[in-house]
């Protein structure tokens, strides 16, 4: 019976907001592509560990992001970042491997969603619902913050001067892709 | 020259800075009326020669357009545009006309002009001071039926939308190194002194143009230039800089702690068609690193007997809808002024061609070059005179002139008076900051003292009227805030004084009379209630301000406020600034609920959470309730079947053969770390020391008190990982209250938490079949009973995707807890649908949980636990470790009235009548024919229909439950009294046997 019924692939994964598309005043929203997530918290030691895991030393100054090709570290707080893979790996299997007691990764690859918003009005489309400076002298490319973005908490991650990724937690997605796109209308 | 429309009768060709190319057309009370684009409703009206724009809130008297901008008190309007947006009390000062606008006065039945409730001004000597206090004091029982439906009906102005605000609104939040509120001369010199460091700057008027008090001036030059020319330059040369935002139509209304200012952008309220997706309004919530207070003075009129006819009106309204809007506001034109600033409206419109009657000045030492520009101009100038009263019904037809030392009384023919006691500085938002002010006792006003916050304070609002120093001013605020060298001020010439001022009552109008001397026009107040008020013993302000509601209308006393103040010291016999001044708070004037909410309304209200599952529950014919801000599958009717019927067949089914339910919800910690499982053992009762890794264990968490908090199974995955899961509606508080104690209690824990609920969605089946349903589904994990027992966990793949496989059961029956990755939750479903739903599987919500879960006696945490219940009390005492040495509650549960007997216990009870179902929350009696009020046992906390038992279940909260068992007890209803039996929880398979299945 089992050889009989189909495996599941990465085409099966069908993220919270799958096949959205939006765009008004020179800004558009869309769902970013799959992405492997790590929630890691780690002192000293644990960093330590992790540059090995990821080959890149993780960010230590507030609001920072360390970026290697394919991945992004995300500064969360003093012991806390958010690993983003957004090519397929196996890094959760590889911090596995590290065991629990340096640090804990934690696979939050599907708990998180994120939602690239793009374009010449970018920062007033974030700016209707998340109280942060976002202009480039405060919040430079490659800049990120765990904040809110209306109700909802958000890690904005800007990846561009006109672009942000918009991480947030899946069921939040809805709420978040809706108040962007209300903003995007009135911006 | 002639215009193609006709704008009104009272504009004056020539004037003004409105083109007469551009016309629009609206209502006023049903009537068309024309009027040029960038009027507001008031010049239109008064270029159409209305004054009459309402009735005053208490004595219904005839009220006409005051003033020029927010402090208007009178001329409060309902504006529609269609039938869903209407708004009541707009200043017609402040609303700029549009194409299609309707426009209807307020407080008026049946008409404007002939009201009944007029009645209320000859019956005024009953409407004193403290009227309602006084009044309505007895009996009791009136006030229900008479004085509560009087009082609303005549309290407030203006009629609300009945309909849904079908506008949008906006918000944004914005940093800047400057916010300049104001843009008039003072405001827009120090933004363009500034905006040269490049630094960010943002420049808030209320007005649809910069400039302020330069609107009104025709003379005057700034850089050589026209005033108002000038003000429109520097608006536009602002405009156009990157670093530099200008809010025009914007009020800054709000001013909080650490440099936020709340201001509410006005965008499409002046517009005719507004593009849909535009927002009505906009908040801004600026953060600025300094504030350049630049908010100008409002005038006040004068307090004496009838000031308050239409067709009075302050001095520089009229100069300003003079030169800025073209517009004469009468024909025939007196002026009573204590100020040398109403001497230029006068002559501006004697320039334009209307007649001046006279200017009546209190003062006897009046500059020589101003009486000497009246010759020029043959204006009497009436100095020493005071004006002691006024006629005229809808309009004023005549003022009285007496000499302030005297008594001959002379009448004068006028058609308009314009008055003027001099500028009060608007520090609402200085004083919001929560600035000190002082009294100058020489201008007897109130000005910044000690800033709090990082602002200054420039121009009028400083005190500060002269032109030249009001500049300088500017020059070394910009320098102050973005540094670098003070820019050279611009040159300026030809500005008029403002000095001379008169506060309090006016000749005529104390100190002890009987007249009608208005000091707050909205809500009716007179010099006389202040001074009755005092006599009553209202000694402090904040007193005689609410005993007479002087100052609290929405126009916050902006003009009345020195008036009143200085009535209330004279009759103390007490300096002013001894009185003391009220408190100004936000916001400035009034902000619509559409702004504050702006985005937050209709699926943005609040957010709705949904499960990877929740599209199959939808095609699958679910209903769904709310839980928190989840929407959950509640049940799955078939064609023709109610929720009873529903429930009942989910219910049967998954005991008989399976069921498939969408647990995602619950809340999932993941607590990492080398000291793990001692974080465990504080934050839970259990011990968790001895719990293998691949098994589970039902926790249960207390709070200090010793009451249950929330409960969950939690996994171990490894020695120091575990796989917490809580109840739906706790996720967020249990890992606050985790984290609390690890931040503040045990910092040097090495122990991590992870919010987990949204990366797993939980697919439970449960019942006999559900082992072989997913079976073939699963690799790597040994689902047979001996390999895999009941509370086991175990990580392996489903359908070629990660789990965590647990086999728990919250339904008695054996069963399964499929955690997957959310993004593969539905396709796993389907999988898993597809290989139960011939073997009879059914999809069931949560009320099937619900009742399932009470045939078990299952506890839920906030439905038979209500936070005063501990686990001994919930008969969970087997769940708190009694060698435990210590847990957060440990103390709480050793707590005298904790461990006394008579606690509520929860217990079981069955109705004596199987089919009577009880009601949740129903009280419970030991003999219900005892005296009303009966002494109550308890309350029922479940209570369902059992379709595997057929007849109803309960779960309740009794004193001494435990020892009840067997006993009867009665739950008296409305019309029946139920008798129950007393019995275990456990109503269905107490053994258990099931789950081993």
């Amino acid at each position: 019976m089992a050889e009989q019924l189909r495996n599941l692939t990465i085409e099966d994964r069908k993220g919270p907001l799958t096949g959205r598309v939006f765009g008004a005043n020179g800004c558009t929203l869309k769902p970013a592509a799959p992405a492997i997530r790590i929630s890691l918290r780690a002192g000293a030691e644990g960093m330590a560990a992790a540059k090995k895991v990821l080959g890149i030393a993780l960010p230590v100054k507030p609001k920072s992001t360390a970026l290697k090709v394919d991945l992004a570290c995300l500064w969360l707080g003093p012991d806390e970042w958010l690993i983003i893979d957004s090519a397929d790996s196996v890094l959760p299997e590889k911090f596995a491997k590290l065991g629990n007691s340096l640090l804990s990764a934690v696979d939050v690859s599907h708990r998180n969603t994120a939602i690239i918003v793009e374009g010449a009005n970018v920062e007033a489309v974030l700016n209707s619902g998340c109280p942060q400076d976002l202009s480039l002298d405060a919040f430079h490319v490659g800049s990120c913050s765990r904040t809110i973005l209306g109700k909802s908490e958000v890690v904005l991650f800007r990846e561009a001067e006109n672009r942000f990724r918009v991480e947030c937690w899946r069921s939040f997605s809805d709420y978040v892709w809706k108040y962007l796109a209300d903003a995007a209308k009135s911006a | 020259m002639s215009f193609s429309v006709n704008t009104g009768a009272n504009r004056i060709a020539g004037k003004g800075r409105l083109s007469p190319a551009k016309t629009v057309t609206f209502t006023f009370d049903g009537r068309r009326l024309n009027a040029m684009e960038g009027d507001t409703l008031a010049s239109a009206l008064l270029a159409n020669g209305i004054h009459l724009a309402g009735r005053s809130y208490k004595y219904h008297r005839p009220r006409g357009i005051l003033g020029s901008g927010p402090e208007e008190p009178n001329a409060l309007m309902n504006i529609a545009r269609d039938k869903a947006r209407r708004q009541p009390n707009v200043r017609a000062t402040c609303q700029e006309v549009f194409d299609g606008m309707e426009a209807h006065s307020q407080n008026t039945y049946p008409s404007l002009t002939f009201d009944v409730g007029a009645i209320n001004d000859v019956l005024s000597p009953f409407y004193g001071a403290g009227f309602y206090y006084k009044t309505f004091m007895w009996p009791k029982a009136a006030w229900k039926k008479i004085y509560e439906p009087i009082v609303r009906e005549a309290a407030g102005l203006g009629k609300s939308p009945d309909e849904a605000d079908p506008d949008r609104y906006a918000n944004r939040f914005a940093h800047c190194d400057l916010l300049v509120v104001g843009g008039g001369a003072a405001g827009i010199a120090a933004a363009l002194a500034a905006a040269k460091s490049g630094k960010r700057i943002i420049l808030a008027d209320e007005n649809p143009e910069l400039g302020g008090w330069l609107r009104a001036e025709t003379s005057a030059t700034v850089d050589g230039i026209p005033a108002a020319e000038w003000a429109a330059a520097k608006q536009a040369e602002l405009a156009a800089m990157e670093n530099v935002t200008v809010l025009t139509r914007t009020t800054a209304f709000g001013y909080y702690s650490h440099n936020m200012v709340s201001m509410a952008e006005r965008v499409t309220d002046h517009m005719s068609k507004p593009d849909a997706d535009l927002p009505r309004e906009r908040l801004w919530q600026v953060r600025a690193n300094k504030v350049i207070l630049a908010t100008g003075a409002i005038e006040r009129h004068l307090v004496f007997a009838d000031n308050d006819r239409p067709g009075i009106m302050l001095a520089s309204a009229a100069r300003l809808y003079l030169n800025h809007y073209g517009v004469a506001v009468g024909r025939n034109v007196g002026v009573y002024t204590a100020c040398d600033s109403a001497y230029e409206a006068a002559f501006d419109l004697a320039d334009a061609g209307v007649k001046v009657v006279a200017i009546v000045d209190p003062r006897t030492d009046v500059a020589e070059a101003l009486l000497a520009s009246a010759n020029e101009r043959n204006i009497k100038v009436l100095t020493g005179h005071a004006v002691t009263g006024t006629k005229g019904r809808l309009r004023v037809k005549s003022m009285t002139v007496e000499p302030v030392n005297g008594s001959a009384k002379e009448s004068l023919e006028i058609d308009s008076l314009l008055v003027s006691g001099g500028w009060t500085p608007s520090v609402h938002l200085f004083s919001q900051s929560r600035g000190k002010l002082k009294f100058d006792a020489d201008s007897e006003r109130f000005i910044p003292d000690i800033h709090v916050e990082e602002c200054v304070s420039i121009g009028s609002c400083n005190g500060t009227d002269e032109m030249e120093a009001a500049l300088s001013e500017a020059m070394a605020s910009a320098k102050d805030a973005v540094g670098g060298r003070a820019a050279t001020a611009p040159k300026v010439a030809g500005f008029g004084s403002m000095s001379g001022h008169l506060i309090g009552s006016a000749k005529g109008a104390g100190p002890d009379d009987h007249v009608k001397a208005f000091i707050d026009f909205q809500n009716d107040v007179c010099a006389k209630d202040i001074r009755l008020a005092v006599r009553e013993g209202m000694h402090s302000i904040e007193h005689v301000k609410r005993y007479t509601t002087t100052g609290m209308a929405s126009d916050q006393g902006k003009m009345s406020n020195l008036h009143a103040l200085a009535i209330a010291a004279n009759a103390l016999g007490k300096e002013i600034p001894e009185v003391g001044l009220t408190t100004f708070r936000s916001p400035y004037t009034p902000v619509t609920f559409g702004t504050i909410v702006n985005h937050a309304k209709g699926d943005l209200f609040d957010v709705t959470r949904r499960t990877a599952i929740h599209g199959w529950a939808e095609e699958n014919g679910a209903v769904f309730e709310d839980v928190g801000n989840w929407k959950r599958a509640w049940y799955f009717p078939k064609a023709g079947e109610d929720m009873a019927a529903a429930v009942a067949r989910e219910c049967r089914q998954v005991r008989e053969s399976a069921g498939i339910f969408d647990a995602s919800t619950l809340g999932k910690i993941e607590v990492v770390g080398p000291d793990a499982v001692k974080f465990m053992e504080m934050m839970y009762t259990n011990p968790w020391a001895k719990l293998p890794v691949g098994m589970c264990r039902y926790g249960i968490m207390c709070r200090e008190d010793g009451f249950i908090y929330d409960d969950g199974v939690v996994g171990r995955l490894a020695e120091d990982r575990f796989h917490v899961t809580t109840t739906t509606g706790g996720a967020p508080r249990v890992l606050n209250m985790m984290e609390d104690y690890l931040q503040t209690e045990f910092p040097d824990w090495k122990v991590w938490l992870t919010s987990t609920s949204e990366q797993w969605a939980v697919i439970a089946v449960q019942g006999p079949k559900a082992r072989e349903i997913i079976e073939p589904l699963i690799d790597g994990i040994d689902l047979s009973p001996e390999a895999m027992p009941h509370m086991a966990i175990r990580e392996g793949r489903i359908c070629g995707v990660p789990t965590r496989l647990m086999r728990v059961s919250f339904t008695g029956e054996a069963g399964f807890e499929i955690n997957v990755p959310a993004d593969y939750g539905r396709a796993v479903w389907e999988a898993v649908w597809e290989r139960g739903a011939p073997m009879g599987m059914v999809p069931y919500g949560t009320e099937t949980m619900h009742v399932l879960r009470a045939e078990k006696g299952f506890i839920i945490v906030g439905q038979d636990t209500d936070g005063t219940v501990t686990p001994y009390d919930a008969g969970l005492g087997w769940a708190v470790g009694k060698k435990k040495s210590d847990f957060v509650g440990i103390r709480g549960l050793t707590r005298p009235d904790i461990v006394a007997e008579g606690r509520r216990q929860l217990i079981g009870l069955k109705t004596k009548d199987p089919k009577v179902v009880l009601e949740e929350g129903a009280q419970i009696v030991a003999d219900p024919n005892q005296p009303i009020p009966m002494k109550m046992l308890g309350f029922v906390t479940s209570s369902y229909w059992s379709s595997n038992l057929d007849r109803s279940i309960a779960m309740a909260l009794v004193e001494g439950g435990f020892d009840r068992k067997g006993q009867t007890l009665y739950v008296p209803m409305e019309n029946e009294t139920i008798a129950v039996e007393v019995c275990d929880t456990a109503f269905f398979d107490a053994k258990g046997d099931r789950l081993n299945g």
